[in-house]
């Protein structure tokens, strides 16, 4: 499970990389959602992972016997996965108006010349 | 000690902001509540340094979980500090927007974001919780977004995509770096991470999870190979918004880098000498760029670079007195560097352009105003006595005495630069005569009194302000001189938030 989840990390942080250096707008947008992912897993593995042992104290004892599964970075991944979408929802329909006006996907055709600066 | 002031200053802003959403579409009543909430806002702020400094360092665990298991936070004096000049600062922008933004931003919310975007950084300052202050993060970043994009006009689309991605890129890395962190010590509270993180074997992936930390707050604070969004997103939103973003939004990543290099990871010889390379070139490049640019925004925006290089070397060189200059020159900073894009919102009103070429004139026909703005120039550049001189005095000391002398080289090409950059400033804009064939719309004239007054009352009293500190200098020395006190010898603030230990 560990190594799986190790590869995908990787996978993703690779392509949402490969996705950022590209000039369409839109593997921008998708490159930024890879690396948001991958860095969402990587706090999932981090955190530990422990099968099947809730983080409850039998009510027979004062604290943990044993090994539990840590609640906080799935909190701490919730969070983040809610701003995420928040900025993504942004920047999709900040994309969408960007390409109604410069009527083009390429990153290089958002320089608007100096002279015409106000 | 405990004690529920702390977040004063962020509900104020909040319950500011949740007014003026009431207040939808109302935009006198906006205005008004807004000036009211920031002016709320620095009283309250005002009182919080008061208290820290009688009472030393304050702390409040949220919904009373225990530090270090909950949410903690801290109001020591760095960042009470850093509150109030904000709120100074957050004032001023908001009594210079109730004129400076025009209606139609104001229908789609201006005011309520931008005291989000105060009360973000209020949080952002207070916050001992480093997952915490990432939340913070992302509410600075997205208030920004919004107010960037507000208007939609094609330059400010445009400026936005890159802010965007880079921003949203540094938020990543940081995150990342984060889950590292709670992977390697199992916490999130920064008083506790000092402790854990000493006891960690690998001292090496120690190194390796800081540089995600110094990559993430180098974008948001446009350190040397990461600042290219700046200059080419900052001047194209409205001047207020500018001037929030220049003055307070770059310096929250210094204030970030102060906290997690003071208290988590301790600068090595290898991070120290790779901060002060960063420095060196941050401060060539910003000066550069400061030579070509002839739009008044855009020369301001590579001064912020440059600046910026100069904090940078003062935690490179991580002594008591260089961090001493460095905590001196955020908070002049901030101040200068707001108002300096607060007057080029004055300007453009007076002649409708930021281009040098099409601008003169000023000096002849409004010199009391054009005096009040030399005034600022001669802070930011550094003349004594007023407030840009003396955090200039330690840096210089310090790396003298370290024997850095590129970065000695450096301050000295960075002080002559913006001299040179100001000074050719004033001559193109305040004195030459309006160049032939231009014909300024001088929307500045024909206003009423009380708007006139609007537009130049926050200029003044950020202006004031400089002085003050300028003149008091001791006060503010002495009060500095404890911040980094507290930031070298961390024991107090640990203290505070964990209990006494043993």
């Amino acid at each position: 499970m560990e190594l799986l989840l190790i590869i995908l990390i990787g996978l993703l942080y690779g392509a949402g990389v490969y996705m950022i250096l590209r000039r369409s707008m839109v593997k921008l947008l998708l490159g930024i959602m890879f690396l948001g992912t991958g860095a969402n897993i990587l706090i999932f593995l981090l955190g530990g992972i422990t099968k099947g042992k809730p983080p409850v104290i039998d009510e027979s004892l004062k604290m943990f016997q044993d090994n539990y599964a840590d609640p906080i970075p799935q909190a701490l991944i919730l969070t983040a996965i809610v701003i995420s979408f928040a900025l993504t929802a942004f920047a999709i329909v900040l994309l969408k108006r960007v390409y109604a006006l410069v009527d083009s996907d390429d990153l290089d055709d958002l320089n608007t010349p100096e002279e015409e600066d106000i | 000690m405990i004690d529920n002031h702390i977040l004063g200053p962020v509900f104020i802003h909040l319950f500011t902001a949740i007014l003026q959403l009431i207040a939808w579409r109302k935009t006198v009543t906006q205005r008004v509540i807004s000036g009211i909430g920031s002016f709320l806002g620095v009283l309250v702020s005002i009182r919080l340094l008061d208290k820290v400094v009688d009472n030393g360092i304050l702390t409040l665990n949220a919904s009373n979980w225990e530090a270090p298991f909950g949410i903690v936070f801290v109001a020591d004096l760095l960042s009470s500090t850093l509150v109030l000049i904000t709120s100074l600062a957050g004032l001023a922008v908001s009594l210079f927007s109730s004129t400076g933004i025009n209606r139609q931003r104001m229908l789609y919310g201006y005011f309520p974001i931008f005291h989000f975007l105060v009360m973000g950084l209020n949080g952002a300052f207070l916050t001992g919780d480093i997952f915490n202050l990432y939340v913070w993060f992302e509410v600075i970043i997205i208030s920004s977004f919004v107010l960037m994009t507000l208007g939609g006009r094609k330059q400010q689309l445009e400026g936005a995509v890159k802010y965007m991605a880079l921003n949203i890129l540094a938020s990543t890395f940081f995150l990342t770096g984060i889950g590292i962190l709670y992977g390697i010590t199992g916490s999130l509270n920064m008083a506790d991470l000092s402790q854990k993180i000493k006891l960690v074997n690998n001292q090496f992936l120690i190194g390796i999870t800081s540089t995600f930390f110094l990559i993430g707050f180098g974008i948001k604070s446009a350190v040397f190979p990461l600042y290219y969004w700046l200059p080419s997103s900052y001047h194209t939103p409205p001047s207020a918004v500018a001037a929030t973003f220049g003055g307070l939004l770059t310096k929250v990543g210094i204030y970030a880098m102060l906290r997690v290099f003071s208290l988590i990871f301790i600068p090595d010889e290898f991070t120290r000498n790779l901060l002060m390379v960063l420095a060196v070139l941050t401060i060539i490049t910003g000066s550069l760029g400061a030579l070509i640019k002839l739009n008044i925004r855009r020369l301001f925006s590579y001064l912020i670079v440059c600046h910026i290089g100069f904090m940078i070397g003062g935690i490179g060189m991580f002594t008591k007195v260089a961090l001493m200059g460095t905590i001196f020159y955020l908070f002049h900073d901030i101040l200068v560097k707001t108002n300096m894009f607060l007057i080029a919102g004055v300007i453009r009103q007076m002649r409708g352009t930021m281009e040098m070429k099409y601008l003169g004139g000023i000096y002849g026909q409004y010199p009391k105003i054009s005096l009040l703005i030399a005034l600022v120039l001669f802070s930011l550049v550094g003349i004594p006595p007023l407030s840009g001189f003396w955090p200039k005095i330690f840096l210089f000391k310090e790396s003298l005495n370290l024997e850095h002398y590129a970065f000695v080289a450096a301050l000295v090409l960075g002080s002559f630069v913006t001299l040179f950059a100001i000074a050719r400033m004033w001559s193109e804009v305040f004195w030459k005569d309006v160049p032939a064939g231009v014909d300024a719309e001088d929307k500045f004239a024909p206003m009423p009194l009380a708007r006139k007054i609007l537009l130049i009352l926050p200029i003044g009293l950020l202006a004031a302000i400089t002085i003050f500190i300028g003149l008091n200098a001791e006060v503010v020395v002495q009060l500095v001189d404890k911040i980094s006190d507290q930031l070298v010898d961390t024991s107090s603030y640990v203290e505070a938030v964990l209990g006494k230990q043993n």
